[in-house]
């Protein structure tokens, strides 16, 4: 069974169960259609370094500020592990330092700075040095006059680092208001599944554009915390890419072929003059 | 009727009431007297011992009070002249805002704040004090006028969080919050944020962003709700208490990070206790950091506020 939480090509199976519709898919199909089920279009999740490998043109993609890790901030344990512990598994897990990537590359010939989250990692959950990645990625996109492309799937602030989470998205719509008030270029947010809590009440949500994959689920609280809050079964399609196009709050939903192609469009936008 | 308690206060509460009888029993026979100096004391030393320090759990419970001081009554003793501003002018009144713009001293200010209500009734239009995306836009309109007159911008904050509704998702909750924090951080005015009982994570920080958070002693700032923290950690809701240990998220913990610039003292036991006593020492408060704030240039503030908005957990490895 193909499984949001892993989906490799190791195993030795020709065939693979879509966990969605739970039909039979060739393998090699999967893979070769970016990890889309070909009979019913989910999406499935990818990690930070496929979604660079599928959105930027081949190598042009230069991680910066690739060092940064998370420390503890504020000894933050359970019993089960410390937050050192929960860093340290997974990194080991992802093979990332965060639970993003930022860096300089080209989408079809136009070059942007990109921030690409990866769910893989806690949740792709914005702690300190993710908040800090993505106001260095503006402070970059600004004194070099680029574009920027952020490609959210996230579950929000980060817990483990309490308050200085939540302060990180008063820093990233700081540094996303300071871009919108001195650049003139384009910022563009890709909303991947899931872009829910901290992360989408701040930065992602302030984009000049924002494009997201069929099916996201997108919101500001988690569709099993409303139906604890309103005591009811939630309406199909609720608080997807789809049910946010229609009420207006993003602009395109675009599939995961024809992304580098619309994304690319958007951010030349006041590259030529 | 019984006057409310949290379990951990049953005593004190339990003891008072008694001192209120005896005393009526003194006002007729003072042969009571010394029944009544002996409670007095008990009561002191009890109160002493069981509020002189609070666990972080305690302080989210104070912050809950239901007879704690609500935004709506900091509003009413601090700011004269209250103009409201109703709605967001695009879909709807949402009371759980309290907005418009009044009088601080001799002062014109602009306030926002998110209000709860006092009893049940209240709250089915104040909702627990959980805004909407309306709202936030409401506060969005009220910082402009705080632009356009050019006067300081106020917000009290009392929120268990933004709603997490299906109207709220519809209308973009998110949205609207993000919205809110870049144009505080922006905003051409100097600004002061008040934490006054719960500060619950993005329906907190949306109108939170000042030059200077002030913190009541037992209010909190949270990232999420010691609730919400305990079921993720353990799928236990119950184990809230442990989790708002390991949150940081009392006024003392957040004034030793530098987040919050001063924790506004408390009267023993909550400040529901003392309310007059508690609305003067916020108007001091206010008073002082406003005029601290007034006399700078605005780029100098913006400066300073971007600057700390900036630096914020820049701990790293």
């Amino acid at each position: 069974m193909v499984s949001n939480e892993n989906v490799n090509n190791q195993e030795e199976t020709k065939w693979l169960r879509c966990s969605n519709c739970r039909d039979l898919i060739y393998k090699r199909i999967f893979f070769e259609n970016q990890k889309v089920c070909p009979l019913c279009n989910f999406h499935y999740r990818l990690t930070a370094h496929e979604r660079i490998e599928l959105l930027f043109d081949k190598g042009s993609f230069v991680e910066i500020n690739a060092h940064l890790s998370s420390v503890d901030l504020l000894g933050f344990k359970t019993p089960e592990e410390t937050y050192e512990e929960t860093l340290r598994r997974n990194q080991e897990k992802t093979g990332l330092k965060e639970a993003c990537i930022t860096g300089r590359g080209k989408i079809k010939g136009v070059e942007c700075i990109g921030i690409v989250f990866d769910f893989f990692f806690m949740g792709g959950s914005m702690g300190t040095v993710v908040g800090e990645k993505v106001a260095r990625a503006f402070e970059e996109a600004l004194s070099k006059e680029l574009p920027l492309v952020a490609v959210t799937a996230s579950g929000g602030a980060r817990m483990q680092e309490g308050i200085f989470s939540l302060m990180q998205m008063a820093k990233t719509s700081l540094l996303a208001g300071r871009f919108k008030r001195e650049s003139q270029k384009a910022f563009v947010t890709l909303m991947t599944n899931p872009t829910t809590g901290g992360v989408l009440a701040s930065f992602a949500s302030l984009a000049d554009f924002i494009i997201a994959e069929p099916g996201a689920l997108i919101g500001f609280a988690g569709p099993r915390v409303i139906e604890k809050t309103v005591k009811a079964k939630l309406p199909k399609g609720f608080q997807t890419a789809e049910f946010l196009y229609e009420r207006g709050l993003i602009d395109m939903v675009i599939p995961r072929s024809k992304l580098s192609e619309s994304i690319s469009e958007v951010i030349s936008i006041g590259v030529n003059r | 009727m019984r006057r409310f308690s949290y379990d951990f206060e049953t005593k004190i509460i339990d003891l008072e009431e008694k001192l209120r009888k005896v005393n009526q029993l003194a006002s007729q026979n003072p042969s009571f007297e010394r029944e009544v100096k002996e409670l007095e004391r008990k009561i002191e030393n009890l109160k002493k011992k069981v509020y002189g320090n609070p666990t972080p759990w305690q302080r989210v419970l104070f912050s809950r009070h239901p007879e704690r001081p609500k935004v709506r009554d900091f509003i009413n003793a601090l700011i004269n002249g209250f103009i409201p501003v109703q709605g967001d002018r695009l879909f709807a009144a949402d009371n759980a805002i309290v907005a418009g713009i009044g009088f601080f001293g001799g002062r014109e200010v602009a306030v926002c704040g998110t209000d709860k209500g006092k009893n049940t009734r209240e709250n089915l239009t104040k909702n627990f004090g959980m805004a909407h995306p309306e709202g936030y836009r409401k506060c969005l309109l009220v910082m402009e006028l705080a632009e356009r007159f050019k006067i300081p911008f106020l917000t009290f904050i009392d929120t268990p969080g933004a709603y997490p509704g299906i109207g709220a998702e519809e209308r973009g909750q998110a949205w609207a919050i993000a919205r809110c924090i870049e144009k505080m951080l922006w905003l051409q005015v100097p600004t002061l944020a008040i934490i006054t009982g719960e500060g619950g994570s993005g329906g907190a920080i949306a109108i939170a962003c000042a030059d200077r958070i002030l913190m009541l002693e037992n209010a909190y700032y949270s990232v999420i709700s010691p609730e919400g923290c305990a079921s993720i950690l353990w799928h236990d809701e119950k184990r809230a208490e442990e989790a708002a240990e390991v949150l940081k998220l009392t006024a003392s913990d957040l004034h030793s990070f530098g987040l919050v610039y001063e924790v506004i003292p408390e009267p023993l036991g909550g400040c529901h206790r003392d309310p007059n006593k508690i609305f003067k020492r916020v108007r001091e408060s206010i008073k002082k950091h406003l005029d601290e704030l007034m006399v700078k240039e605005i780029g100098t503030i913006l400066e300073e506020r971007h600057n700390f908005y900036r630096q914020i957990g820049n701990i790293f490895k």
